[in-house]
């Protein structure tokens, strides 16, 4: 994992119906930052789990910007960044945080409004 | 505080002096240094105040930069609200002396979704001592994170690991939280900061709050364990350790006049002594104030700074009232010798009225307090408390070596048994008695001396009479079984003027016929005189008569014998 790695991985495919619906505007990008400090196995795991779930989710509509805060302990202010890892949604508005090693998918959606809760 | 002011051995720990006055002093020197400190207290207690105070004085008088992070107040709201205490925020923070962080959570926007740890805090708070080199640390309230995240037992574990890089980074924290039901904080921050633990109180009791300090805990040192009033002021914390001074201040011989030379007079001729004590007592109308203001005037005069604290009239309309017995205070005030600080009893609680005497004495510096009158406290507290308050007052003033005069108000059933309300008789040094004496229609004024410690005072009654030109003492007479006073006093002088002046024409009339008999008598010694000596010549004359006739006899005899001629 780099440190500030733009992973867009495209799979055009996927038209599935719930996520896709809730994509409004089709040349709309995912902005989502990642925050760690150190590749800690917690840091490391959350990566992964994100890049499977926008994969899945948001297939070549999503940009992943990774900050380490133990390299760029300033930007740790701009986002209120407390707990490690922390997920950013900064795209689209409003700006969501999702916290933890993302490991629960079903939350992870909930957080980053990706469907709707049930 | 057992034993001595700020006199604990340096060895023992560290410490990090806050510059709140009065801290460093119950703590023995500060907070422990390079460790994290607890306050905690219920809401608007003033912990947050506190903690902004350490970390400004930090910078002001030690120049130490410090960190500010806030869990509550975003940094703006901070700034103006310090700036109504003189605390220059914007200038410190941007000179990088002070920098506030404000950590904001907001539960609703944040999901969580697996394992995480608080790192990021870290970091932030470690980037923000790294870049101004801070050496004080404030974390208010880190207690807004268990509002913020669900997982307590992760929060836990952080906040553990929180304090113990707090250590690891040097840095004198201090951590504040709010109070919960039976536990110091709500979320048992005590169990993590275990160092020291500050608790502050607002209590109100019959309307009045006071606000106390009180350390629970402080490893490894010796610090004064009582609950402390402290007050929050225009100019941020103070704490009033009052109770730790000690009976050992020295004392002056010097003497001061009252300003009423026959008083003076009664109290060894010269006065009271410098630092000393005084306490008038006496009932409704009897001239406390007078009394008071009489003396407040003759310390200006000596050119000396007089605090009057009125718990009963405003300075103006003391100063009026002055005026009308001929004492002119208005000058006094204008040339700032006088200061009066008029406040009602009530208006705060005891330990805030400790505090206010306190402050005002430190910034106005005077020789002479006046209290007029104590009694007028009673009001708001229990005696007792007013006679711990007093014996505050009286041991710091004394210490200062300011002369205070305190006026108490006595009810008619206790004037007899020379009673005062308060029971302090036994702080005072010189203790006046004004008195009320009821007699031929009419009440009049006495003044005694109860007591007046290391002097040889009067002990008699004087009548104590206030006129238009200021007070003045006069002997009362004294008749079989009473006193007399004014009117009857007035009398008695002139019944005895009178009867001085039927004495004084008496002795001229004997002395006029006495000269007049030893004229006659010096008339009758001349004429004797003059006929002794008349005497004295004919004896004289007769004397010389028989001389001659002897010489002419013995000259007829040797004519004789010629004649006859040889035998």
């Amino acid at each position: 994992m780099k440190a500030r790695a733009s992973a867009s991985s495209g799979r055009k495919e996927k038209p599935m119906a719930s996520p896709a619906k809730r994509v409004k505007g089709t040349d709309e990008t995912w902005n989502l930052r990642l925050y760690i400090a150190g590749q800690t196995p917690k840091s490391i795991t959350a990566f992964a789990n994100l890049k499977k779930i926008c994969a899945e989710n948001l297939a070549g509509k999503y940009k992943i910007e990774v900050v380490d805060l133990l390299e760029n302990p300033q930007l740790a202010k701009g986002d209120q960044i407390l707990a490690i890892p922390t997920l950013v949604r900064k795209l689209p508005p409003p700006v969501r945080k999702i916290i933890g090693d993302l490991s629960n998918t079903v939350r992870v959606l909930v957080g980053l409004d990706l469907r709707p809760e049930s | 505080m057992a034993k001595g002011n700020g006199k604990f051995s340096q060895a023992s720990l560290p410490k990090t002096p806050t510059g709140i006055p009065g801290l460093d002093e119950i703590t023995g020197g500060g907070l422990p240094q390079g460790r994290p400190t607890l306050i905690c207290g219920s809401a608007g207690c003033g912990k947050t105040l506190l903690a902004m105070h350490f970390l400004v004085q930090g910078v002001l008088q030690y120049h130490e930069p410090g960190v500010f992070m806030t869990f509550e107040e975003n940094a703006e709201e901070l700034k103006k609200n310090f700036a109504s205490l003189g605390f220059d925020l914007n200038g410190l923070s941007a000179r990088k002396k002070v920098l506030l962080d404000h950590v904001f959570i907001e539960r609703s926007e944040i999901e969580e979704t697996g394992e995480y740890d608080l790192e990021g805090l870290f970091i932030r708070l470690g980037h923000a001592i790294d870049s101004i080199g801070a050496k004080r640390v404030v974390l208010d309230t880190i207690e807004a994170l268990f509002s913020g995240l669900s997982s307590t037992s992760i929060l836990r574990a952080e906040l553990r690991r929180l304090f113990r890089w707090l250590k690891g980074k040097g840095v004198t924290a201090i951590v504040t939280g709010e109070r919960g039901e039976g536990t110091l904080t709500r979320h048992g921050l005590e169990e993590y900061v275990a160092d020291c633990v500050i608790l502050l109180d607002h209590r109100v009791a019959e309307q009045i709050s006071t606000r106390r300090l009180r350390i629970v805990k402080y490893r490894g040192t010796s610090h004064g364990t009582n609950e402390y009033p402290f007050l929050i002021d225009e100019k941020g914390v103070s704490v009033l350790p009052i109770t730790s001074l000690r009976l050992d201040h020295s004392v002056s011989s010097e003497r001061i006049s009252s300003g009423i030379s026959r008083l003076d007079a009664m109290l060894g001729g010269k006065g009271c002594y410098r630092g000393s004590s005084i306490l008038i007592s006496g009932t409704a109308g009897t001239g406390k104030t007078s009394l008071g203001a009489t003396f407040a005037q003759a310390a200006c005069r000596r050119g000396e700074r007089c605090l009057y604290f009125a718990f009963e009239e405003s300075r103006n309309q003391i100063i009026r009232n002055m005026r009308s017995i001929g004492l002119n205070l208005g000058p006094w005030v204008k040339k700032g010798l006088l200061h009066f600080h008029s406040v009602r009893p009530t208006t705060f609680g005891l330990e805030m009225h400790l505090a206010l005497i306190h402050k005002e004495v430190e910034s106005f510096k005077p020789q002479v307090v006046i209290f007029d009158p104590i009694t007028n406290l009673l009001s708001i507290s229990a005696e007792n408390e007013i006679r711990s308050l007093l014996t505050r007052v009286i041991d710091y003033l004394k210490m200062k070596q300011i002369t205070t005069l305190f006026t108490s108000l006595t009810t008619a059933a206790a004037a007899g048994l020379e009673q005062t309300n308060i029971g302090i008789s036994s702080l005072m040094d010189t203790w006046l008695f004004l008195r009320d004496v009821e007699d031929n229609g009419e009440r009049n004024r006495g003044l005694y001396v109860l007591k007046s410690r290391g002097m040889a005072h009067s002990n008699q009654i004087r009548e104590f009479v206030i006129t238009g030109k200021g007070i003045q003492l006069t002997d009362v007479y004294l008749q079989p079984g009473a006193l007399l006073m004014g009117t009857a006093r007035l009398q008695k002088e002139a019944q005895e003027k009178a009867a001085a002046r039927l004495r004084r024409e008496e002795i001229n009339r004997r002395e006029r016929e006495l000269k007049l008999k030893s004229k006659t008598l010096e008339g009758q010694i001349a004429a004797l005189q003059i006929e002794l000596e008349a005497q004295k010549a004919e004896e004289r004359k007769f004397q010389e008569q028989e001389r001659q006739f002897q010489e002419m006899n013995a000259r007829e005899r040797m004519n004789l014998a010629r004649m006859r001629g040889p035998v």
